[in-house]
């Protein structure tokens, strides 16, 4: 099935997903249809645990399709995620707080009040997950290698030490949010709906992935990971296509860390930590680096260990740490790989 | 002005120097792993930790200190010696993804594994009864002589690691092995018994900080993992693979990050009122060592001693 | 009558002690195949960096068409028309050859921060980079991953990626190295032809390839350029044979 090539092709042509009937159309349908259908039905029969957890799968597999931009598309091993995570779960927490009590955000030199609109709290969570990677990925990627990993955790630290120490909101105590940031005609509240929001952010992150991989930009990132002598050579600097995939990258994580805030009513230092930022990384491990369903099966795995092994022990994490151990000593495709082969061409 | 009494300025610059001679224990382990295996290995925390249980249990059931820390750095040797043989060295030639995700497994493993033997309450160990004492400081302040004794051993172990680098055999084969690793295949070494007798060195030294750090802090689980970030800062600032770049930025790490946690907030106070200062004071004194880290990679993106080109 | 494209003006450059390039000065004239030879540790690869821009010269400048590139990076020194290949195959492996060869016609056009159209329909794309493959008769294996291509075929793809950047002037950087007879043939008649449309800085090994297809030899030994001419003088030069042909 690895083999299968599109003999129709003009000559050049990068390989195109020949049918969505084969083996790995069939397992991303599955993966899809899982994550769609297991809280719908949950929901009809009235278990809203389930309808939630379901949100909180798609969030965190919407979180790790951004940093599979980072690490799996642009090969850049970013240890520092959990700041975007974190970031666009302040945004929302921060603004609610001032919406709910009508204090302004900051009222010198200009006066900027809070919202509870989400479309407000996301619009400033790209333009500031946005700045924040284009500042930290500007010096990060002037290095390379292991320096690029222990940078990345490093500002990350940091960002989660001033959250920490800063006492506004709530330093290591975090915010809650007491009501649920709003949308027009839809109501946030009810669980399905919401769950429903977040799905469409999930496939609108997939989406907007996968064609950007295609495009000419796609190329250029995917030169960048595989022989950035050859970009330069070619006459293209990796340095600029590197930052923009790190900033897009950063701000599909800090949108699903907004929403991820709405979901759970809190906000605190823990989503900066890089506990949070190994996680993520383990995600797209788990589900297979670099490919598009890959945080989607790492998420779904993921949650679905923590909530059936964490039911049993109070450890469960001793048991991640084994199995994902395993997965990188010997089976480096991850869930994806293990279910719908390799991809064709990396 | 900002009154600071010499005495003060004195006694945060010696805490400061305390906190980069631990620090120094566990970057040149790390960097030293770097440098010779080009492992980057975020369990180093977690050897931090082994010592400073070690230590506790002996030194509660046998009553002495010295025997506790002898019992602990031995142990950190032989955990390290045990996951080199077991993981580490199927990850030499993978690349860095692959590594970080294995010894962050291993943390899970060993901090979820360190929970289920002795439970999430901190361990209580303290210092030996000969060190409980204070010294008098020139300007009249008393200062604990334990603090004094981390700081000198720290000094040993980094004469003592100059000394096995530059005149020793095994030091010429780290060296050796820093510049070009396949001369050291050609030298006749054994690479294999070299590389696990240099990752349980570095954890020897990382149980070594653990356990003194432990009689000063607490022994609980994750302690190791905030040194060990440190410890990455340390090693990015001074070069990764040089031992002299980690004693360096060490000891700037630590004087800077000490200096600042005292010094921020009684230097806002002087134009905001006492709360909003301890604030912003506290807020920026926890991001300093990441902006002196920016800093000094914006101008040396190799750090301030490469090893490596 | 013939026009400079590249020409190299007292470069110096120097690493500690080692004084590795020592003024160098040549030039490279349209419709030429200029080599340059020289011995293991001449400096060939350290001259080369400064001309492809990986290493900046401590002094003296570099002039492509007219203008100067001293100071310019590797990507903008390419952009103005310096197509190279290397001495190792520097090819992104898991890729098509196509999909080689298109990132120099993409950064020709100078549209890298596009973000929606694929490339896999994108005729403006696609057609120069067929152009270029089938200057090096290899449009053949425009589908199949570089990993699966022949050694020889590597260097022809290698030229491929230069000649789809429209170059001003092309350095090759040994692109006979490991080929075998039929190899280097092959090669020595595809780069005879292409000599019309773009010259070439030729710096090679196979001495029988540089004598049939340069039209001017310079031999660079210890960082200096100790002789220039034709084939004829060069073969002849009483230093050379005693500096590098090891008479």
């Amino acid at each position: 099935m690895d083999k299968l090539k599109n003999d129709s092709a003009p000559p050049g042509l990068p390989a195109i997903p020949a049918t969505w009937f084969d083996r790995k159309g069939l397992v991303q349908i599955g993966l899809l249809a899982l994550l769609l259908l297991a809280p719908l039905a949950a929901y009809l029969l009235g278990h809203v645990y389930y309808v939630n957890l379901g949100s909180r799968i798609t969030l965190i597999a919407m979180a790790a399709v951004g940093l599979n931009l980072a690490i799996g598309y642009g090969g850049m091993v970013s240890f520092g995620h959990a700041a975007y995570f974190g970031l666009g779960g302040y945004v929302a927490g921060i603004s609610a707080y001032h919406a709910f009590d009508y204090s302004p955000f900051l009222s010198w030199p200009i006066a900027i009040p809070g919202s509870d609109s989400m479309l407000v709290i996301w619009l400033a969570t790209i333009l500031l997950c946005g700045l924040l990677a284009l500042a930290i990925g500007a010096i990060s990627l002037r290095t390379t290698g292991v320096y690029f990993i222990m940078i990345t955790l490093a500002f990350a630290q940091m960002v989660y030490y001033f959250a920490n120490s800063w006492p506004s909101y709530g330093g290591e105590d975090g915010l809650p949010i007491y009501l649920r940031n709003t949308l027009p005609l839809v109501d946030t509240g009810r669980p399905l709906t919401f769950f429903l929001l977040c799905f469409a952010g999930l496939l609108l992150a997939m989406a907007i992935t996968s064609r950007m991989m295609k495009s000419r930009f796609g190329a250029a990132l995917t030169m960048a990971r595989l022989n950035d002598t050859r970009l330069a050579t070619a006459g293209i600097s990796p340095y600029p296509v590197r930052l923009v995939a790190f900033v897009v990258s950063a701000m599909i994580t800090g949108l699903a860390g907004a929403l991820y805030a709405d979901l759970n009513g809190f906000v605190s230092p823990t989503l900066l930590s890089w506990h949070m930022s190994g996680e993520l990384m383990v995600i797209v491990i788990l589900g297979g680096v670099g490919r598009l369903y890959g945080p989607l099966a790492g998420a779904l795995l993921f949650v679905m260990m923590e909530t059936l092994l964490g039911g049993l022990t109070e450890y469960w994490k001793l048991f991640l740490g084994l199995v994902l151990l395993f997965v990188v000593l010997f089976a480096k495709h991850g869930l994806m790989g293990w279910l719908a082969g390799r991809e064709p061409h990396v | 002005m900002c009154v600071v009494t010499l005495t003060l300025f004195l006694e945060q610059l010696i805490n400061g120097l305390q906190l980069g001679t631990m620090l120094f224990l566990m970057a040149s382990g790390l960097t030293l792993v770097f440098g010779v295996m080009g492992l980057i290995n975020l369990a180093h925390g977690s050897f931090y930790m082994v010592g400073a249980y070690v230590t506790a249990l002996v030194t509660v059931s046998t009553g002495s200190f010295l025997l506790g820390l002898t019992a602990g750095v031995l142990a950190a040797a032989g955990v390290g010696a045990l996951v080199e043989l077991i993981v580490i060295r199927r990850l030499y030639h993978r690349p860095h993804l692959d590594q970080v995700l294995a010894t962050f497994a291993l943390i899970l493993i060993f901090s979820e594994g360190t929970r289920w033997l002795f439970g999430s309450s901190p361990l209580w160990l303290s210092p030996p009864q000969m060190l409980t004492g204070f010294v008098t400081l020139p300007g009249g302040a008393r200062y604990p002589l334990y603090r004094l004794v981390i700081i000198a051993v720290g000094i040993l172990v980094a004469v003592g690691l100059y000394l096995l680098i530059s005149r020793t055999r095994l030091g010429m084969r780290i060296r050796a092995g820093e510049s070009d690793r396949e001369m050291i295949g050609a030298l006749g070494v054994n690479i294999a018994r070299l590389y696990t007798l240099i990752f349980a060195m570095g954890a020897a030294l990382a149980g070594l900080a653990g356990a003194m750090v432990g009689a000063l802090q607490s022994v609980q689980v994750g302690m190791g993992e905030p040194v060990l970030i440190l410890a990455f800062v340390v090693i990015v600032i001074g070069g990764i693979g040089s031992i002299k770049g980690a004693l360096c930025g060490a000891i700037l790490v630590g004087v800077v990050d000490t200096m600042g946690r005292v010094f921020l907030p009684a230097f806002f106070r002087q134009f905001m009122s006492p709360a909003e200062a301890a604030g912003v004071g506290s807020a920026l004194a926890a991001m300093l060592v990441y902006i002196l880290m920016a800093i000094i990679l914006a101008f040396k993106p190799k750090g301030l001693f490469a090893a490596h080109g | 009558m013939s026009e400079t494209v590249l020409s190299l003006n007292d470069l110096h450059k120097r690493f500690g002690a080692l004084q590795a390039t020592r003024g160098v000065s040549l030039d490279l004239q349209e419709g030429e195949i200029h080599a340059l030879i020289g011995p293991n540790g001449a400096g060939k690869s350290t001259l080369i960096g400064q001309i492809a821009g990986s290493l900046a010269p401590d002094q003296g400048s570099v002039h492509l068409a007219g203008r100067e590139i001293t100071r310019l990076s590797v990507a903008q020194r390419a952009r103005l028309g310096l197509g190279r290949s290397f001495q190792v195959s520097s090819l992104a492996e898991p890729l098509s050859v196509m999909r080689n060869v298109m990132i120099g016609v993409q950064a020709l056009q100078g549209h890298s921060f596009r973000f929606w159209k694929p490339v896999y329909r994108d005729e403006s794309l696609l057609a120069p980079a067929r152009e270029a493959l089938e200057r090096m008769q290899l449009l053949h294996r425009a589908d199949t991953p570089v990993s699966e291509l022949s050694h020889g075929e590597r260097r022809q793809v290698e030229v491929a990626c230069a000649l789809a950047l429209k170059p001003r002037a092309l350095l090759l950087d040994e692109p006979m190295a490991g080929l075998g007879p039929e190899g280097t043939a092959r090669l020595t008649e595809l780069l005879e032809a292409l000599k019309l449309e773009v010259p070439i800085l030729l710096i090679e090994h196979d001495m029988e390839a540089v004598f049939r297809l340069a039209d001017r030899i310079s031999v660079l030994v210890a960082g200096s350029i100790i002789a220039h001419g034709d084939s004829v003088t060069i073969r002849q030069d009483p230093q050379v044979r005693e500096a590098y042909l090891g008479d």
